[in-house]
């Protein structure tokens, strides 16, 4: 079943369009990873996923309703099912780790503060962040401040998780600890969109794989249709990014 | 120069916008009394020490210039009435207006502004929240609440810094200045020069979160969002003191 359906889907800024045409759904547990190379509009599509930017025209149809027309209100609702994991964390400076992942929480729950607390405490197990509950994001390393991002959009158990470069500029052992969590979130049974120029990455955790170059979508598959593929251009970008 | 006229009518238009959504967002949800607490500490009790050094020097200044000028036509007795209403209804306010605008109009649009370019204020929109009912709301109404509290410190530490210097350099008798300013000031001097800081607080706090809430650009963005914030919002204070005090003068004059 289709939790994600985007049909037709144009994005311009200015007088510069960055997709044309651009058509893909994502099944429910499904991961699908958009791969492109620098500047091709990949995190365009993810943040008009959850209403970051506005399409200019197409549809987007997320858990069964047509998002183009949303207002911010009538985005709060796709927001709490719809997790974004942003490229370098986002997280609030001015909150210490502890009260950036409680968060979401104090928002839309109605737990207690000792409840908010166990389920706080749970996750930055879950996440080997233990100890860090105190620390404010500019203390962290790189890696932490990414599983920090990552522990603080699921923390409402959301459908869908949207990762934007989630591994970029980490280094190996980094990337596997967070490849290694995706993974574990994929067999919880979430769905995901993965936005990367990390095939490794994509390979890795991926069902699916997207190959956006010039705005439009040049080749979708399976990881073994993707491997297989003999079209020029896939063998050209995976050339570029090797 | 037909850019900037698009650009000015853009900005003029996207503030218009901006207000009516926080106006909207204030009647429809509550402001967290914490985030408004903490941005009553930064935005007015930090600011306290520069607007009370700047009304003081502004007291002493005004009482001298009076003095040296009166006393040639032999007005220096009119002296406390003159330096006290000039504090009350136009140097307290725009004095402190002024300082309010370039400590903390500059505050707002460079800390809002970097949120934007590390995607902060994406990462409250993402979770489901405002960012105008999470970082805008509070800081306006913060300004709503501080500047008319600063005005008061300023007006009383400005009048004493006239009287201190009337009494220590221009020979005036202390009681003698403190029995003028209590008969020669009447509700009116005080309310309108009061009246207008609600206004002034508004022309530093919403241009200010406009201006760092569009910001583009990246870090380089910041600095120009801030200067430009601060340049509207001295700008609107003085321009906008003109109209405000005729409205004020208007209002008294139908009593």
């Amino acid at each position: 079943m289709e939790i994600i359906k985007v049909s037709h889907f144009y994005k311009s800024f200015a007088e510069k369009t960055v997709h044309e045409d651009v058509n893909f759904s994502v099944n429910n547990g499904e991961c699908l990873g958009l791969l492109g190379g620098s500047g091709v509009g990949k995190s365009v599509i993810l943040r008009s996923l959850i209403g970051l930017e506005r399409a200019n025209s197409g549809s987007i149809r997320i858990d069964d309703e047509e998002i183009t027309s949303f207002n911010e209100n009538e985005f709060t609702k796709i927001r709490k099912k719809v997790a974004y994991v942003f490229q370098h964390g986002a997280l609030f400076d001015s909150m210490s780790v502890f009260d950036n992942l409680a968060y979401p929480l104090i928002e839309h729950t109605s737990l207690s503060s000792d409840e908010i607390r166990e389920r706080v405490t749970t996750l930055l197990s879950d996440f080997n962040l233990e100890g860090s509950e105190d620390l404010l994001p500019a203390e962290l390393s790189g890696g932490m401040q990414k599983r920090v991002g990552l522990a603080r959009a699921i923390i409402l158990n959301p459908k869908v998780v949207l990762y934007d470069e989630p591994t970029a500029g980490l280094d190996p052992a980094n990337t596997i600890i967070i490849q290694e969590l995706i993974l574990k979130l994929k067999k919880s049974g979430s769905t995901a969109v993965l936005v990367t120029h990390d095939i490794d990455t994509a390979l890795n955790v991926c069902d699916r794989i997207c190959l956006l170059r010039g705005g439009k979508i040049i080749n979708i598959g399976s990881l073994q249709q993707f491997k297989s593929d003999k079209n020029k251009l896939v063998e050209l970008f995976l050339k570029e990014e090797k | 120069m037909k850019r900037k006229i698009i650009n000015f009518l853009n900005f003029v238009g996207g503030i218009y916008t901006f207000s009516k959504q926080c106006l909207q967002e204030f009647a429809e949800h509550s402001v967290s009394r914490q985030l408004l607490i903490a941005q009553l500490q930064n935005v007015g009790v930090k600011s306290i020490p520069i607007v009370l050094i700047v009304s003081s020097s502004v007291g002493m200044v005004m009482a001298l210039q009076f003095g040296i000028g009166l006393e040639k036509f032999s007005g220096k007795l009119y002296i406390p009435k003159v330096v006290t209403v000039s504090i009350l209804r136009e140097l307290g306010p725009i004095f402190a207006g002024l300082m309010f605008a370039a400590r903390v109009g500059s505050g707002i649009t460079s800390e809002v502004a970097s949120m934007v370019v590390t995607q902060q204020i994406d990462a409250i929109r993402a979770l489901g929240t405002s960012p105008i009912q999470k970082i805008v709301l509070p800081r306006i109404l913060a300004c709503l609440i501080s500047l008319p509290i600063l005005t008061v410190f300023a007006n009383i530490i400005g009048i004493m810094s006239g009287l201190f210097v009337g009494s220590l350099d221009l020979g005036l008798p202390t009681s003698y200045y403190m029995q003028k300013i209590r008969t020669s000031i009447i509700l009116a001097d005080y309310l309108s020069g009061f009246g207008k800081t609600f206004f002034f607080a508004l022309f530093v706090s919403i241009p200010a979160c406009y201006l760092g809430l569009h910001t583009k650009r990246g870090t380089r963005g910041v600095g120009s969002a801030t200067t430009t914030a601060v340049v509207a919002a001295c700008t609107l204070i003085l321009i906008g003191d003109y109209f405000l005090t005729k409205f004020f003068w208007i209002i008294e004059s139908w009593k």
